[in-house]
């Protein structure tokens, strides 16, 4: 498996770099990146630092100087950073504490667990960087299979209308009649647990508001003056969605991203508390470092961790999403200048 | 006279409303031949905009072309056309300029690779040549620096810059019939009488007839060799430029006119034609005018009039015309 994930990393860098060339070519994108990074410095600076990490998670090979089973596995930069197979004590520890919390004896690594480590001796802050690379796979691979999805539904039905548009109605009231939440645990049960899995419940479930809004835009574009003024130069229906429609709901298209991406990550959330989230993800973290609260003397750290990033990443994309919003709306540009 | 390039019949064109359909267009007759200018006048909502859709075949849903309609266009009968035959039509032989030129392009392209797209839809012309002929066309239609303005974007133009580049739009693959529909309504005035002079220019360099539609006879003044004026979904009087705006014969054309502010008649009230323009769908009986027509009389009430010869290229829709009286 290392290998695909390498191989994702590598296209998602030389993905990244051709979508950073296009901005950078057309003035519209150009001026709003720019607009944005003036904005919102701080967070973009955050959410860097969290895709960085989780690319240093991403790139794993075989060897190294470990011993036993740890061997034999791929491990990332990351493992090889903190090496957790001896980077550990026997159980808990108080943040920075020179002992062990229950008994007193000395740690193997006295004061440099930053968060402590858990019931089984894990650095806790290892475990919540581990988490980085989950909940942005969840946040991407999600809105990958959402807005594909809601992009199709919802511009076919806003173009055609009739009994397409009836059509895709049907389906998208249908779905938003059902408690998402029990249609996600009915979709993993059937599918599995994977990643991937629950990417795609997530994503089935979560199509629909995008669509609903995809829809909305198309049937307002449909009677632009622009789309009238094509069709009169004899362009298709194909060619006038591709060159004139899509282009003119691509803001809208990264602003659902970035609003879909923080809803998702938390929704991860809820599912690990319901016991079937992903394996190494903060809501995993979060949900067993829940029985450690009720001890006494009571252990919190073991929730910091996942919940600070947790925290942190949500309101760094929300904040870049409010901007991309504002900056996208003519309505609100450039106010107070 | 040549045959004609362009012969409308008998077009209807209604909508769905209340209680049925609505004609909206109800027997128009047109016909331009090539190199000619025929100017459709008409106030709002007589429905001069839908008949010149219906000429591209793009009237919007629900509305729809009734059966009787015939289109004839360089010897094809546009109506019975295959989609994707009438699809090269548009843009190809038949180009249109739009109302709106503020709102007529897609605003998150350049302006060049808009009228790229004109010429590549219909041509496999290689694209270095295709944007050779773009920057030719700029020049064609005025465009000040050609080069650059390509690769602007359209609020960075003026209106009427913008409407250069429909022209030009309209213009790319040399067009046999051009379709304006009121294409410097929305422009300065300063700007009107360049866009006008362009089109001119235009229509007389290439031999394209042009089709424009306008409730303005300052328009029609600078342009038409031909005028049609349409009152409430019919065509009423059709003569030569000067015919119309001389000695016109219909007492609606005449109330039109008499309507136009001039200098002379400064400090004076201005005319206008009695009462309001009937809505679709509540058009009165026989003759369509007789309502806010000065001159009515029983007939008028009662009976469509029919078609008249003023002279042989004047002709006029009216009871009284028919009668011989000058109304």
């Amino acid at each position: 498996m290392h290998w695909v994930s390498n191989a994702v990393v590598l296209v998602l860098v030389l993905g990244g770099l051709w979508l950073a060339r296009s901005v950078a070519r057309s003035r519209f994108w150009r001026e709003s990146a720019v607009e944005l990074w003036r904005r919102r410095r701080l967070a973009i600076v955050v959410v860097g630092a969290f895709v960085f990490i989780a690319l240093l998670d991403s790139i794993a090979w075989v060897g190294g100087d470990v011993e036993g089973l740890a061997a034999f596995r791929p491990r990332s930069i990351i493992d090889r950073a903190f090496q957790p197979e001896t980077f550990k004590e026997a159980s808990y520890s108080a943040p920075l504490a020179g002992v062990a919390f229950y008994g007193g004896k000395a740690l193997n690594y006295p004061g440099v667990h930053l968060l402590g480590t858990d019931i089984l001796g894990r650095d806790v802050v290892y475990r919540a960087l581990k988490g980085v690379r989950v909940a942005l796979l969840i946040g991407v691979f999600t809105s990958l299979i959402v807005i594909p999805i809601a992009l199709l539904f919802g511009v076919t039905a806003g173009y055609f209308g009739g009994r397409i548009d009836d059509g895709v109605f049907f389906l998208m009231t249908v779905l938003a009649s059902v408690p998402s939440l029990l249609l996600l645990i009915a979709l993993i049960m059937v599918l599995g647990r994977g990643t991937l899995q629950v990417c795609i419940a997530l994503g089935i479930t979560g199509w629909v508001h995008f669509c609903r809004i995809a829809r909305g835009e198309t049937l307002k574009l449909r009677e632009a003056d622009y789309v009238a003024a094509a069709r009169a130069l004899g362009a298709s229906d194909a060619r006038i969605v591709l060159r004139h429609i899509l282009p003119n709901i691509a803001h809208l298209v990264i602003i659902t991203f970035a609003l879909s991406f923080t809803g998702l990550v938390l929704a991860e959330t809820i599912l690990s508390y319901l016991g079937i989230g992903l394996d190494g993800s903060w809501g995993q973290m979060i949900d067993q470092a829940r029985n450690e609260l009720s001890r006494t003397p009571i252990i919190w750290w073991n929730i910091t961790g996942a919940a600070i990033l947790l925290f942190t990443l949500v309101l760094a994309v929300n904040t870049i999403a409010d901007a991309m919003r504002d900056i996208a709306d003519p309505r609100t540009r450039r106010e107070g200048q | 006279m040549s045959a004609p390039l362009l012969t409308v019949e008998q077009l209807a064109i209604s909508f769905p409303a209340e209680a049925g359909r609505v004609r909206v267009v109800d027997g128009v007759g047109l016909s331009i031949a090539s190199g000619e200018t025929l100017a459709l006048v008409g106030e709002s909502g007589c429905g001069k905009s839908v008949s010149a859709l219906a000429i591209m075949r793009l009237v919007p849903r629900p509305g729809r072309i009734e059966a009787q309609s015939r289109i004839r266009f360089d010897g094809i009968d546009l109506l019975a056309l295959p989609v994707t035959e009438m699809r090269a039509l548009r843009g190809g032989k038949i180009g249109m300029i739009f109302q709106e030129p503020m709102t007529s392009l897609n605003p998150v392209t350049t302006v060049g690779s808009q009228v790229l797209e004109a010429i590549l839809l219909h041509t496999r012309t290689p694209i270095a040549e295709a944007r050779r002929r773009v920057l030719e066309l700029f020049g064609m239609v005025g465009i000040p620096d050609p080069a650059v303005r390509v690769n602007a974007y359209p609020h960075q133009l003026s209106g009427g810059l913008k409407q250069r580049v429909m022209i030009a739009m309209a213009m790319a693959m040399r067009p046999r019939l051009l379709i304006c529909d009121e294409p410097t309504t929305a422009l300065d005035a300063t700007i009107r009488a360049q866009i006008l002079e362009l089109i001119r220019n235009l229509a007389a360099t290439t031999g394209t007839a042009v089709l424009l539609i306008t409730h303005d006879f300052g328009v029609v003044n600078a342009v038409a060799d031909r005028v049609a004026v349409m009152y409430a979904g019919r065509i009423v009087e059709e003569g030569t430029r000067a015919e119309l705006l001389g000695r016109p014969r219909h007492p609606y054309t005449q109330g039109l006119l008499r309507s136009i502010p001039r200098p002379e008649a400064r400090g004076g009230r201005l005319e206008e034609i009695k009462g309001a323009v009937p809505r679709p769908g509540q058009w009165p009986p026989a003759c369509r005018f007789h309502t806010r027509c000065p001159h009515a009389f029983e007939r008028c009430r009662s009976e469509a009039p029919a078609r008249s010869a003023v002279s042989p290229t004047q002709t006029a829709w009216c009871h009284l015309v028919e009668q011989g009286a000058r109304p």
